[in-house]
């Protein structure tokens, strides 16, 4: 039997690897944006197994909130980083240094 | 009829919506049309923001949308700071835009869309309505930290701002998803009667989270690192945006979030404000020393001013919050005033600077604007007679009075540190051989909009205490 507490564990793995996915990456930053959807997707996981366990809709209504609002990060994002590559020419995390941070 | 009341509780967010699309309308037709664009969103957050101060005189408190949100005297308090410091930041932005290349009708539409997104994160009580204001507010800002986009620093500054907000909301929803879970219902309320009995470690988890998302968005330490970054790349009068709103709004999200969700538990979350108010302060004391560019030491000085802040949060009691709130109108003023400053300081060739080695011997060649820099740093350094010492003393006293008497020890004792790189700018104005690259302004808006600034960051700012005390009381009262 599948309880609450395998969907946790999945979902807590997702989220590390996508946090583990934006500091660790030294390439390109498109996969940062990819790490960032799967952050989002293991908070989607968590809300609607917490939906079906508790009973209770909210969770789910949550969820679709989440899918709508990661789509329009997404396209921000990608904007963001084709004005960037205009400027550029490359998308090389290590080469996002004009500033000392 | 139950929704022709909520609509009518928030209509300050309705006015702006229906502007900010109207605007964005007007600008698909007339073509370099930024100014006008411009002057009309401004005076769409005026409109919003009369609505929002009537609101806030009769002091009545209604839930709207079946308890998605409230509206009270903390929102519309907090409201009315966010669209007034919205307000100048667009006053301020068209020559400086326009020198870029980029007054463009977007800028106003964005900062009015953010503004809707601000109004509904103070004014949330539920984690939906949270997330969606949020993420408002954070979408538009990442679109304007890139705003220039022929300028390299700007897309970089627009991308860091991304990578880590975008991190941040995540760890924030992360939160939200286990209090769900753990407490069975997104709304404020329910949490604080789930978290009554017992909090287990899932809550625990759920609450250290979105602290921590929360304390990205307010830039506080340990979460302040994109901060320097951001500040720099982005557009000055953004920054000025950046320094002010959202700050206001992120930091009252988190006071609501805090009092009215974990309101129960307090122990729980005082000890992580405790930390994260000290760190804030004094890595943003000891971060600003070895800076040259302006921009960067304003971050710092926002990093060290949020500390400062988040004293009055980790007392808990209703003295705290409502010093938490004398604190931020004073920091709004105080640090808008600043970037007012540094966007006068252009050389003969009309090219911004923003260095320490231009400011050089300033006093002699543009001695009011000299003055009013000092007044700014000498308001945001927290030294009498000037109004920021005010804020620093609310938050010292409800910090005493609530028992938290090596927390305000501490907090003095870094703020003489801090004081070291705001004294350090005054010294180079007035002291230092003249460098002689600032030109004469020839802006009027950014003299007036400065010297309205400070004088209200001199002496004279100590008449608004009365009015001001009475406004933070009955906000502070609408959270307990």
């Amino acid at each position: 039997m599948i309880g609450i507490e395998h969907y946790l564990v999945v979902s807590s793995i997702l989220f590390v690897m996508g946090v583990l996915g934006i500091f660790l990456n030294r390439k390109n930053v498109i996969i940062i944006l990819m790490a960032i959807e799967l952050i989002l997707l293991a908070v989607n996981i968590n809300l609607v197994a917490f939906s079906v366990f508790l009973g209770d809709l909210t969770g789910q209504i949550f969820a679709m909130f989440v899918l709508t609002v990661a789509a329009g990060e997404a396209a921000i994002g990608l904007a963001i980083l084709v004005i960037y590559f205009r400027g550029r020419g490359t998308i090389a995390v290590d080469d996002v240094n004009r500033m000392k941070g | 009829m139950e929704l022709n009341a909520s609509l009518s509780l928030v209509r300050p967010e309705i006015i702006l919506s229906f502007s900010a699309l109207a605007l964005l309308l007007l600008a698909a037709w007339k073509d370099q049309a930024g100014r006008l664009i411009s002057i009309l969103a401004v005076a769409a957050l005026g409109a919003a923001a009369a609505f929002t101060a009537s609101a806030l005189g009769s002091g009545a408190s209604a839930p709207a949308f079946d308890g998605l949100m409230v509206n009270d005297a903390f929102g519309n308090f907090s409201k009315l700071l966010i669209y007034i410091a919205a307000a100048v930041s667009l006053t301020i932005a068209p020559r400086f835009l326009e020198k870029a290349g980029a007054m463009r009708a977007e800028y106003p539409v964005l900062i009015v869309l953010s503004c809707i997104g601000m109004g509904i994160m103070v004014s949330a009580t539920d984690l939906i309505s949270l997330y969606i204001g949020l993420e408002l507010q954070s979408l538009s800002a990442y679109v304007l930290a890139s705003f220039v986009r022929s300028d390299g620093r700007s897309a970089e500054a627009g991308l860091k701002y991304f990578v880590l907000g975008g991190l941040a909301s995540g760890m924030l929803l992360f939160g939200a998803s286990l209090v769900y879970g753990f407490a069975g219902s997104t709304s404020f309320a329910a949490i604080g009667l789930a978290m009554d009995k017992e909090v287990g470690l899932g809550l625990i988890f759920g609450i250290v989270f979105i602290l921590s998302g929360l304390a990205f968005k307010i830039s506080a330490a340990p979460f302040h690192m994109w901060t320097p970054d951001v500040y720099e790349g982005a557009p000055t009068p953004v920054t000025a945006f950046f320094a002010s709103a959202p700050k206001v709004a992120a930091i009252a999200l988190l006071m609501r979030v805090v009092l009215e969700a974990f309101g129960s538990q307090v122990l729980v979350w005082q000890q992580i404000i405790i930390a994260v108010a000290l760190m804030s302060i004094i890595i943003g004391a000891v971060g600003a020393i070895g800076q040259q560019n302006l921009k960067r030491l304003m971050a710092y000085s926002s990093i060290n001013n949020v500390g400062f802040i988040l004293i009055g949060l980790a007392t808990g009691t209703e003295q705290g919050i409502a010093a938490m709130l004398v604190y931020l109108t004073i920091y709004v003023a105080m640090t808008l005033g600043g970037f007012v400053c540094l966007m006068q300081l252009k050389d003969k060739d009309g090219n911004y600077r923003e260095e320490f080695a231009d400011i050089a011997g300033l006093s002699k060649t543009r001695p009011a604007l000299a003055a009013a820099f000092a007044i700014f740093m000498f308001s945001l350094a927290g030294i009498p007679p000037l109004f920021g010492f005010w804020g620093k003393l609310v938050v010292f006293n409800a910090a005493v009075a609530a028992g938290l008497l090596p927390l305000a020890v501490i907090g003095i004792a870094a703020s003489v540190i801090g004081a070291f790189y705001y004294l350090k700018v005054v010294k180079v104005m007035y002291f230092d051989d003249a460098a002689d690259v600032i030109a004469d302004s020839d802006d009027k808006v950014l003299v007036w909009t400065g010297g309205i600034l400070a004088a209200a960051n001199s002496p004279l700012g100590y008449f608004a205490i009365p009015v001001l005390g009475v406004w933070t009381a009955v906000a502070a009262k609408a959270l307990f």
